[in-house]
């Protein structure tokens, strides 16, 4: 059977962003990082990652400063609550909503 | 080679011939000799595969699934309330498409606790997406065995071979075992259309929406319905595909014929018995007393249970005018599942309906006893199928019926 046909016949995901649609816009809350606090960002430098090795869904860079994708971001909260240096808020999404 | 052995050691054999690759079985009465044999071979060097310990049903086929998903040939083997307790995870290997193997030597379940044969234990798997085949003797389990990997591997649909604990797991017979070269060509060595890959990493099975969606690459993945429909669907293009694989068998091995049924005096049957695994072979002997009375009677024995061969049944049954379902299993509060099943084909595609009565016999290792068989039969060879209820009960000892004794 060629794997194309089997692929049909089973739920495969794979690993990358968006296998179950844009699922930032089932975020109620948005973590957003302080670059001043956060570690990586404060010695400008790559360190830490506690957010991106704790983030279920893979949508944390492992940059300096990390970046959260917000198109893919469920806003579960995980990285606030693991964050040593507390740099990650979560701020009620109805607040980037413009008037 | 000829041998003359247990029904058990005949399974073993058969898996061992298949080359499984991956065995997970927790011991229960009466498929533990069998599971015993395979980790003999296994110890022995005479079979190269991993054997994995469990702690339970659940876990043994658990890991069954695991290994098929990386790409390995796997079995597993159970009975009765081991079958039960996979009963989840039996679920789960139709739905995930593994082509597993597993022998089910048939036993009553609990409570009340027996260990005795029944066919209460697969027939209540009946829903779960398996193929299910029933062996009626040692030659046909151990070819089936075969068969089942070969048709699970190009269907990619587990497949449960079931045959009667202790009447033929416990019993010696005298059955040909295929030399291990012939068993190569027939089975050769498992090609998974997809393995699990650290390389390639992936999620099998995960949560799935009830839309489709579009996946990582941007093509449209199935939702759960669409992935429960093609099990459905492959599951009746199992019955065509089984006959190839019988073709091929019996290209390979030079026997073998029908995989579906195995008529017996039918051909001019005005009355027709119809069973399940090794009670057929025991009707035989009773449909000739019947005929050596002048009664033309014959027997229906029923190996593909699932995918339900209906418009097969149907033609065999042609012409006849009463069908006689004896069954070792019971859809409590309603009757036998063959019977109910039976009558559903007949509506379908036959022409002129013969009457349909039903015998619950043999649970829980009751004797069936040949001359109980014989009169039960008997009564119901006629016009009106015999007067009385539609399900009636042979072998009961006691009038339990409103508790009044």
């Amino acid at each position: 059977m060629p794997v194309k046909d089997y692929r049909k016949k089973i739920s495969l995901s794979e690993s990358g962003p968006g296998d179950a649609g844009k699922t930032g816009s089932w975020r109620v809350v948005r973590p957003v990082i302080d670059p001043d606090v956060c570690i990586p960002g404060r010695r400008n430098a790559p360190a830490c990652y506690i957010c991106w090795l704790y983030c279920p869904d893979g949508v944390i860079s492992r940059s300096v400063p990390p970046r959260i994708d917000y198109q893919y971001c469920k806003g579960c909260g995980i990285c606030a609550e693991e964050c040593p240096t507390k740099a990650i808020t979560l701020v009620e999404e109805s607040s980037f909503i413009k008037e | 080679m000829q041998i003359i052995e247990t029904g058990n050691t005949a399974a073993a054999l058969g898996v061992k011939l298949a080359r499984a690759q991956v065995i997970a079985a927790y011991p229960i009465t009466p498929q533990t000799p069998l599971t015993e044999k395979l980790s003999e071979f296994i110890e022995s060097g005479e079979m190269k595969a991993e054997y994995i310990p469990v702690e339970s049903e659940h876990s043994a086929l658990a890991i069954c699934i695991a290994a098929a998903s990386a790409g390995a040939r796997s079995f597993t083997a159970t009975s009765s309330n081991g079958l039960l307790y996979m009963h989840e995870q039996i679920q789960w290997a139709a739905g995930a498409r593994l082509p597993l193997v597993m022998c089910v030597a048939n036993r009553g379940v609990g409570a009340p606790w027996n260990i005795w044969n029944d066919h209460q234990d697969s027939i209540s798997q009946r829903d779960t997406g398996w193929i299910q085949i029933y062996a009626n003797d040692h030659q046909q389990i151990i070819d089936s065995v075969l068969k089942a990997f070969c048709l699970a591997e190009e269907v990619m649909i587990p497949v449960m071979v079931c045959y009667d604990g202790y009447i033929l797991s416990h019993t010696h017979m005298p059955f040909d075992v295929p030399d291990s070269e012939t068993a190569d060509a027939f089975l050769p060595p498992y090609q998974p259309p997809y393995a699990l890959d650290p390389a390639d990493p992936a999620n099998l099975n995960t949560v799935t929406m009830p839309e489709c969606r579009p996946d990582v690459r941007g093509d449209i993945a199935p939702g759960y319905m669409e992935i429960r429909h093609l099990l459905q669907h492959d599951l009746i293009e199992a019955i065509p595909a089984l006959m190839r694989v019988e073709e091929r068998f019996r290209a390979v091995f030079g026997r073998g014929g029908n995989p579906y049924i195995e008529p017996y005096r039918c051909d001019d049957a005005d009355y027709i018995a119809v069973s399940l695994g090794s009670l057929s072979y025991q009707l035989h002997g009773v449909v000739d007393a019947l005929r050596a009375e002048g009664v033309r009677a014959g027997v229906l024995s029923v190996h593909l249970y699932r995918p339900f061969p209906d418009k097969i049944i149907v033609e065999a049954l042609d012409g006849c005018s009463g069908v006689i379902v004896f069954e070792k299993a019971l859809s409590y509060g309603y009757q036998g599942p063959l019977c109910s099943d039976i009558k559903s084909a007949l509506y379908r595609h036959a022409q002129g309906r013969p009457f349909v009565t039903n015998y619950i016999l043999g649970l829980g290792g009751r004797e069936i006893t040949t001359q109980d068989l014989y009169e039960a039969l008997k009564a119901s060879c006629s016009p009106d199928g015999g007067a009385g209820e539609e399900t009636r009960w042979i072998g009961l000892k006691l009038h339990t019926r409103g508790m009044q004794t």
